[in-house]
């Protein structure tokens, strides 16, 4: 395989700029970047880590400053001009034909063909000895729309490096994997850079960032602020640097669920795809993480309580009272919300403001008549995005606008202000900064004491495991236990994974 | 800890920067008026015919059926699927009106070719959401149906109300309210009506929502399927009162009427800048690319330039306002 025919160039950014609609979001970045180095991007949601990507990877144009490759100036602006130069940028947003299959995706554009006529079988040998040299696991005859995410993510890179990839640039590549897969991509990152690959890495997670990258850099509201060494820093010192101040990031402690606190929501018996024989229960002011694998039906299960499918059989109670015939429409009239997995698909209208998203939810309960009720609404937005901390310049803007965080938490918002009874969370803060995560994190345990039943699914097995009452684990799709506060990580994994896993 | 987090942007003063923005976002946004007034400028300078009384009635009479079937148009558009049915609605509902006009009275009539209208754009929506083909084609297909059935129910004959009805079966081209005609004022009264259902209602806010994300809107409860039939309603209700307002200049219905004006109607919403894509678009919008496109037609008139080159202009110009439009979106 050819994926490293010629030596990464070294990336000078030289006083680079970017403003929308005349408000500045990148401002004066001077950054130096060496051949086959890891480089990790870090900063607040909002701060301009994906712009600066995006305008490396030729997504957008920056409005000032130049980019130069070995020290020839280069006018990106264009994806094509990016690919040509070996720079390929895996974003945050995923870009891939959702109706094709994994091989038609990974060869995009770049099929192999003789005299204008597909060759498969060449194209087949190419992917295999892509996933060689990655040791993923992908199918490559799948169709894209039918994957998880994470592997959706690694079709991606594996189109990258098929593209002969000497730049990386990855946006925020581990928010969507779970614990051994980001070991993995982790690892992987470690042996392209080691092969002459450069890797720029967009990460939340700054113990990763630290353990992978060679340099970092902190971007601050466009700014950058700091570029040095990864081994100099600490994940206090990023921080420090990312928000201007110091910052307590410590899990809040649940409070304990009252002993007399009736049973809000169960399952019996759920059945649908892998989902089989899932039975569950949550009292009022209690949290239940799930935990399992990528595709081990973590969301299938929420979806199902939700009635966001349909479910081949089992029951669904609320205060004891069996919802028939589920539908999204008649769970939500019992007072359960669902936050769902991506964003994108499933969450936000994207061309639509963020007042109407946050809105979209709970818009009978603002009305006067058919009439929307403008100033509630305006009012009931601003009262619930100042909770979860949404920083957008106008609650009137595209919430497309908003950076990948701020869009996360608008949809956090979109469910709180209805103030369900039930909250099902899937990833509750997939793409959240250290601060506004945090944040997140005692918003939960503060709904739960406040009589809230949840439900919680997460890859952070960290953050599962602060955040839940119990923690029931899933493996293809069964549960295969139950495990109360205080269990060991190695424990919940484990039980994941198959090793062991009979009751604690 | 980090709950009064960092000076947050929620709800600020709006700062001079801001406020510049939102400006910006304005101009942008009303691009396409900016290319209306400039053909009203254009014609005002260039023929003394153009901005006299007479020729703005007729002009705004002329803009009635077109405007009608653009609102019908804009609302499925914005909502997430096209009507191609529009026309043979139009037809049939008229043909009803005055089958029924024929046997009852002339306000009879018109009110059963109005209810003719929304159920056949219920039919319409019913079949497009339970047969789950995309609205492109189940509408085309229902559409050759509708003007199967006008062509059968009039036995391919022109229908007339009887002679004693027939005068007032043309009330719509009376004059009315400052000296505009009746068919102005229904048009003006029926979009207005429409209009602030999609703005400002709670429905509006559905429709926006399904069209511009359906799996989102759904799991936030609404009903998919119950949203499309209802705009489809709309659109049927529009085609019924243009279809009216064509019988009552013409004195008369019959099975070809109108034929082909859905992909007018639909040019006239994506000329006033509603995306096809949906979830983006205003019943304004859809009323200026009506305009636009009569106006361009009664300047050939007034100017008294070759009718020959007339569709070669428009497509044109269709092409320029467009091309500014999206010009002036893009540079953010
Ligand atoms: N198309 C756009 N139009 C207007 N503003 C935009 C647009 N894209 C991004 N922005 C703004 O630019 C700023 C920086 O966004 P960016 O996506 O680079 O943040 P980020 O650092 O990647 O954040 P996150 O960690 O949340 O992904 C944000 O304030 C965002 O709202
Ligand atoms: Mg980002």
């Amino acid at each position: 395989m050819t994926h490293t025919p010629l030596p990464a160039p070294a990336i000078a950014v030289r006083g680079v700029g970017k403003s929308y609609s005349g408000v500045s979001v990148l401002r004066g970045i001077d950054l130096d970047i060496a051949p086959g180095e890891v480089h990790s991007l870090v900063g607040e949601n909002g701060a301009g880590k994906s712009t600066l990507l995006k305008i490396l990877g030729g997504a957008i144009r920056a409005d000032e400053g130049t980019l130069s490759f070995d020290g020839d100036p280069v006018a990106l602006g264009n994806p094509r001009d990016a690919i040509a130069h070996g720079i390929s940028l895996i974003s945050q947003e995923g870009a891939l034909v959702p109706a094709l299959s994994v091989l038609d995706n990974v060869f995009l554009a770049r099929w192999s063909h003789r005299a204008g006529l597909l060759r498969s079988r060449a194209d087949r040998r190419r992917f295999d000895e892509l996933i060689e040299v990655t040791g993923f696991d992908v199918d490559p005859g799948a169709r894209v729309d039918g994957l998880p995410i994470g592997t959706q993510q690694q079709v991606e890179i594996l189109r990258s490096l098929a593209r002969g990839a000497r730049v990386l640039a990855l946006d925020e590549p581990t928010a969507v994997l779970a614990e051994h897969e980001k070991a993995n991509l982790l690892a992987l990152i470690r042996r392209l850079a080691t092969g002459g690959t450069t890797v720029l890495l967009v990460s939340h997670f700054l113990d990763e960032v630290l353990s992978v990258a060679d340099r970092v850099t902190v971007l601050r509201d466009g700014e950058l602020v700091l570029t040095g060494d990864a081994a100099e820093q600490t994940p206090g010192s990023l921080v420090r640097h990312m928000v201007g101040r110091e910052l307590d990031v410590l899990y809040p402690e649940p409070a304990p669920v009252p002993a007399d606190a009736p049973v809000r929501l169960s399952a019996r018996g759920l059945n649908r795809g892998i989902v089989s024989d899932v039975d569950l229960e949550v009292r009022a002011g209690e949290v239940l993480g799930i935990a399992g694998l990528v595709g081990s039906g973590r969301t299938e299960t929420l979806r199902l309580l939700f009635g966001a499918d349909a479910a081949d059989a089992g029951v669904v109670s609320v205060d004891g009272e069996e919802l028939t015939r589920l539908t999204p429409r008649r769970a939500m009239d019992a007072g359960i919300a669902l936050v769902p997995e991506s964003r994108k698909e499933q969450g936000l209208v994207m061309m639509r403001s963020v007042r109407e998203n946050i809105a979209l939810a709970s818009l009978s309960s603002r009305r006067a008549g058919p009439f929307v009720r403008p100033a509630a609404e305006r009012s009931a937005v601003a009262q619930v995005s100042r909770s979860v901390d949404i920083r957008a310049a106008r609650t009137d803007a595209a919430v497309e606008t908003l950076s990948g965080g701020n869009q996360q938490k608008a949809l956090f918002a979109k469910w709180l202000s209805r103030s369900p009874k039930i909250l099902l969370i899937d990833e509750p803060t997939r793409g959240v900064d250290v601060a506004a995560k945090s944040q997140i994190h005692h918003l939960i345990t503060e709904l739960a004491a406040g009589g809230m039943a949840v439900v919680c699914v997460s890859s952070e097995i960290e953050e599962l495991l602060a955040l839940s009452h119990r923690v029931l684990v899933l493996r293809h799709g069964r549960p295969v236990g139950t495990f109360s506060r205080g269990v060991d990580r190695e424990v919940v994994i484990s039980a994941a994974f198959g090793d062991e896993g009979e009751h604690a | 800890m980090t709950v009064e987090a960092a000076p947050t942007t929620g709800t600020p003063a709006p700062s001079k920067g801001e406020v510049e923005q939102r400006k910006g976002v304005r101009v942008r946004d009303y691009g396409i008026l900016a290319a209306l007034v400039a053909i009203v400028v254009a014609l005002s300078l260039s023929t003394d015919t153009f901005l006299t009384s007479g020729n703005l009635v007729n002009l705004l009479d002329q803009v009635a059926v077109v405007g009608l079937l653009a609102t019908g148009a804009t609302v499925c558009i914005i909502s997430g699927v096209f009507d191609l049915t529009a026309s043979a609605t139009l037809a049939l509902s008229a043909i009803i009106g005055v089958l029924v006009v024929q046997h009852t009275n002339v306000f009879v009539g018109f009110v059963a070719a109005v209810v003719a209208g929304a159920l056949l754009g219920l039919i319409t929506g019913t079949i497009v959401v339970r047969s789950g083909v995309n609205s492109f084609i189940a509408t085309l297909a229902t559409s050759i149906i509708y003007r199967g059935l006008a062509v059968v129910v009039t036995g391919a004959a022109i229908l007339y109300p009887l002679t004693e009805q027939a005068e007032q079966f043309g009330m719509l081209t009376w004059p009315s309210l400052f000296g505009l005609t009746s068919a102005t004022i229904v048009f003006v009264v029926v979009v207005g009506i429409i209009a602030v259902l999609i703005a400002a209602t709670t429905f509006g806010r559905r429709i926006y929502a399904v069209g511009g994300n359906a799996e989102a809107a759904r799991l936030s409860g609404i009903r998919v399927g119950s949203v499309h039939v209802s705009a489809y309603m709309i659109s049927g209700i529009c085609s019924a009162l243009a279809g009216l307002i064509l019988a009552s200049r013409a004195g008369s219905a019959q099975s070809s009427m109108a034929t082909g004006i859905e992909l007018t109607a639909i040019a006239a919403a994506v000329i006033g800048g509603t995306s096809i894509l949906g979830g983006e678009g205003a019943v304004w919008r859809g009323v200026v690319g009506a305009l636009i496109l009569t106006l361009i037609g009664n300047g050939f008139n007034l100017l008294g330039w070759d009718t020959t080159y007339q569709q070669v202009v428009t497509g044109v110009l269709i092409l320029l306002a467009v091309g500014i439009d999206r010009w002036l979106r893009r540079r953010r």
